[in-house]
């Protein structure tokens, strides 16, 4: 069972990144819930998504101690980063979080991802650079399997699918 | 089988509806189920159905009874303070026996209350809601596919007992993505308009009068007591209940919806630690399970009962009435919109707090 | 022998409730006279509010629904729903109508709804004992208003013709009145068309019929015929609102 809370300001693609995890794991046959946080916070305020990924069906979508924490911003990382499961990972986007995560029984990945989807040419796949640093870190998926996803859910979209790859194999690498 | 598709509960119990014949949406915005209004304004014209966004969830019940009075399937959805509104049509519905299927995702209350999860109109459900004597089927559905095929199967339920069919989900269930299997779309020709329907060609004898007024007492009181025994009978045959880890538990947590969900796994983290700990999540709130509650209470295993709940307390009413004070019966609940963790229930479970 | 006058095919052989001089009855006897000669028997469902004619389901020979108090719109709107070509109805007085029913009239005469209201405007509610309506008169009585309806405190009549004819959606919109030969003549063609409107699919119409209540007015049948041709025409005036061809 893999856990996995995101968190960041709506409209950074949060819950769009937990969809992507949550579509990888229904096509690898898992069993998988995708909780959104809801409501006028939605709005330009903070926004998080809890994705389990099982074998067996989810009991519990609520997630109180995550296997990964993925903080995309500041507030994100200080509200979260005490609940991670010790030896679990927190992935840090440092573009915006210039604090380092004070514990040492977890391990972090500091992320550019700005920066990194900007020399990609996609500036807006922040958030996809992320996802492929996660996949790295986690192995929860082949690689293949995470390039096969974003092909299909960005299927009426094909245009995007390129920078997409491309920001989400940079995460990969990073 | 078809393939799985990841789908919003909210969108997922609209596709469901579509499939299981709805074809008479009629509903008014409010949060957390809007999902379900938008999906219908498009999906339904597509299969020669009717859309409506009513003036109020007053008009929205009322144009459910009319259009269910004429036979067609109908459906409105809502949450908490909406359906504090339907609950005039919802007791005329009952009155006049007519089927439908109403949806509420539950938020926190009282009042305009908040948006988040909630479980706190259960007694609205299960207890009547409106006035008079009268029952709805209400199931409590804990993932969207257990809402898919609940809702596919929720309008023949409601025309075969001729009452409305309620889905109590909550937020969470309106809001989570899971992957679906479908069930195939209802063929046209497999739905048959009841006898009882205002189709309009009726004249004379044959009239057909869809009504919930009875001035003569005794009128009224058999049709009450025709009622009842119809719900006798659907106790009988439509009770459904999940066991998980019951048969040598100390502790029998109880819930219902996602919360029993959490409660499950609340089970595994206390069986991993030594405890006893098993499940009882009722699917249909009414009927209530009772003999599963009594069954339990009577093994000399089962020590205590504890229902969790979104809410200050309302089902746990029901679990005490069927324990019947065998067995102590505590209450773990969260309100406001609060959702507890797996975690919490454990610790609630073992230190009572 | 020939027959001179028949009894409306539209009507069953229910004889009917209402008090002495009530022109409920004139009402429904238009009302079903007009389904027939456009040839809708078996065509026809009907819809019964809360208020006097809340028994209509026991007159008019056709389907029958009966609604909440106020909601029939809302239930004409979802059985149209079901049969658009089936010719729809619905019966409603004043309080039912325009006080508690307000919305929903209004919203279905917005949407421009097939259906057709046949409005009975009597200026109090009759069946729960002459308590006061939205359309009482200033200075009428009434068991909720002992001294007369006082503007300042209950407000003025409502004048939903005038009202509903300020929307886009309706396709027609008369006020008439019961009282005398000529005016109940007058009502019949407005029914009809009203009626005919719908079968030509334009739309929403409603006809407003000023109707009298000698019961809770305490007034002989003639004084009641009396005081809709004289005091209520005063302030609902009677005409076309609203005609779109």
């Amino acid at each position: 069972m893999e856990k996995i809370i995101i968190a960041g300001f709506g409209g950074q693609g949060v819950l769009s990144l937990g969809q992507l995890i949550a579509y990888a794991a229904m096509y690898e046959g898992k069993e998988v819930t995708w909780l959104p946080s809801y409501g006028p916070e939605m709005r330009g305020g903070t926004a998080n998504c809890s994705v389990v990924v099982d074998d067996k069906p989810v009991a519990s979508p609520v997630i109180a101690v995550p296997d990964c924490l993925i903080a995309m911003n500041k507030p994100s990382l200080h509200k979260f980063e005490n609940n991670v499961r010790p030896g679990g990972t927190v992935i840090v986007n440092s573009s915006l979080i210039e604090d380092k995560v004070a514990r040492s029984d977890v391990n972090v990945r500091y992320i550019d991802a700005n920066a990194i989807a900007h020399s990609v040419g996609n500036d807006k796949a922040a958030s996809i650079v992320i996802l492929g640093a996660y996949i790295k870190a986690s192995g929860l998926f082949p690689e293949a399997v995470m390039l096969a996803t974003i092909e299909k859910v960005f299927a009426a979209k094909p245009k995007f699918i390129p920078s997409n790859k491309d920001a989400f194999l940079a995460g990969f690498s990073a | 089988m078809s393939e799985k598709k990841l789908m919003k509960g909210n969108e997922a119990i609209a596709e469901a509806a579509v499939r299981g014949g709805c074809r008479y949406y009629f509903g008014y915005p409010i949060t957390p189920q809007n999902e379900i209004p938008e999906y219908m304004s498009w999906r339904l014209p597509e299969v020669g159905g009717v859309f409506i966004q009513a003036e109020s969830e007053i008009s929205a019940i009322n144009m459910v009874y009319g259009a269910a009075g004429a036979g067609g399937r109908s459906m409105t959805s809502s949450s908490s303070p909406g359906v504090s509104l339907k609950q005039e049509g919802i007791s005329y519905i009952c009155g006049a026996e007519l089927p439908c299927v109403i949806i509420n995702m539950v938020r926190g209350g009282p009042g305009l209350g908040g948006i988040q999860p909630a479980q706190s109109d259960y007694f609205q459900a299960v207890k009547g809601g409106g006035h008079g004597d009268y029952k709805m089927l209400v199931y409590g559905p804990a993932t969207v596919q257990e809402a898919v095929d609940i809702v596919y199967g929720a309008f023949d339920k409601a025309e075969q007992y001729r009452l409305p069919v309620m889905i109590l989900g909550d937020g969470m269930l309106g809001q989570i993505m899971e992957a679906v299997t479908l069930p195939e779309m209802r063929k046209p020709g497999d739905i048959k308009v009841p006898e009882w329907a205002t189709v309009g060609t009726h004249t004379g004898a044959d009239r057909k009068i869809i009504n919930s007024l009875y001035i003569e007492p005794d009128v009224l009181e058999a049709l009450n007591r025709t009622l009842y025994a119809r719900y006798a009978a659907m106790s009988e045959a439509e009770t459904m209940v999940e066991e998980y880890r019951v048969s040598d538990a100390e502790v029998i947590i109880t819930a219902y919806g996602t919360v029993a969900r959490i409660a499950k796994s609340t089970v595994d983290i206390l069986r991993a630690a030594g405890v006893k700990a098993g499940l009882i999540r009722p699917i249909t709130l009414y009927p209530f399970p009772s003999a599963t509650y009594r069954a339990a209470a009577k093994k000399r295993s089962v020590k205590e009962f504890i229902t969790v709940e979104l809410s200050m307390g309302q089902m746990v009413e029901d679990v005490r009435l069927a324990v019947n004070g065998k067995k102590p019966v505590k209450f773990y609940g969260r309100s406001g919109g609060n959702v507890m963790t797996p975690e919490d229930i454990a610790r609630f479970v073992t230190e009572g707090k | 022998m020939s027959v001179v006058y028949k009894k409306s095919k539209l009507l069953t052989d229910t004889p009917f409730h209402y008090c002495p001089g009530c022109a409920h009855g004139i009402a429904h006897k238009l009302v079903a006279e007009t389904l027939e000669e456009l040839g809708q028997e078996g065509n026809v469902i009907g819809i019964a509010p809360v208020g006097c004619a809340v028994f209509a389901y026991n007159y008019f020979n056709c389907d029958m629904q009966q609604a909440a108090h106020g909601r029939a719109p809302a239930v004409a709107t979802g059985v149209k729903s079901v049969y658009p070509d089936k010719t729809v109805f619905a019966y409603q007085g004043d309080g039912d109508l325009a006080s508690i029913g307000m919305a929903e009239i209004v919203h279905a005469a917005a949407r421009g709804t097939n259906i057709t209201v046949v409005f009975i405007n009597n200026a109090i509610y009759g069946m729960t004992g002459g308590q006061m309506a939205p359309t009482t008169l200033e200075g009428q009585k009434s068991t909720t208003c002992v001294y007369g309806r006082k503007p300042e405190i209950n407000g003025s009549p409502i004048k939903v013709a005038e009202l509903l004819a300020t929307l886009d959606g309706p396709s027609y919109i008369a006020r008439c009145a019961l009282d005398t030969v000529k005016n109940i003549r007058a009502a019949k063609a407005a029914v009809k068309k009203a009626f005919q409107n719908q079968l030509d699919g334009k739309g929403f119409s409603l006809v407003e019929l000023l109707s009298s209540c000698p019961t809770n007015w305490h007034m002989s049948p003639l004084e009641a015929m009396k005081f809709v041709g004289g005091e209520m025409t005063k302030i609902y005036p009677l005409g076309v609102f609203k005609n779109i061809d």
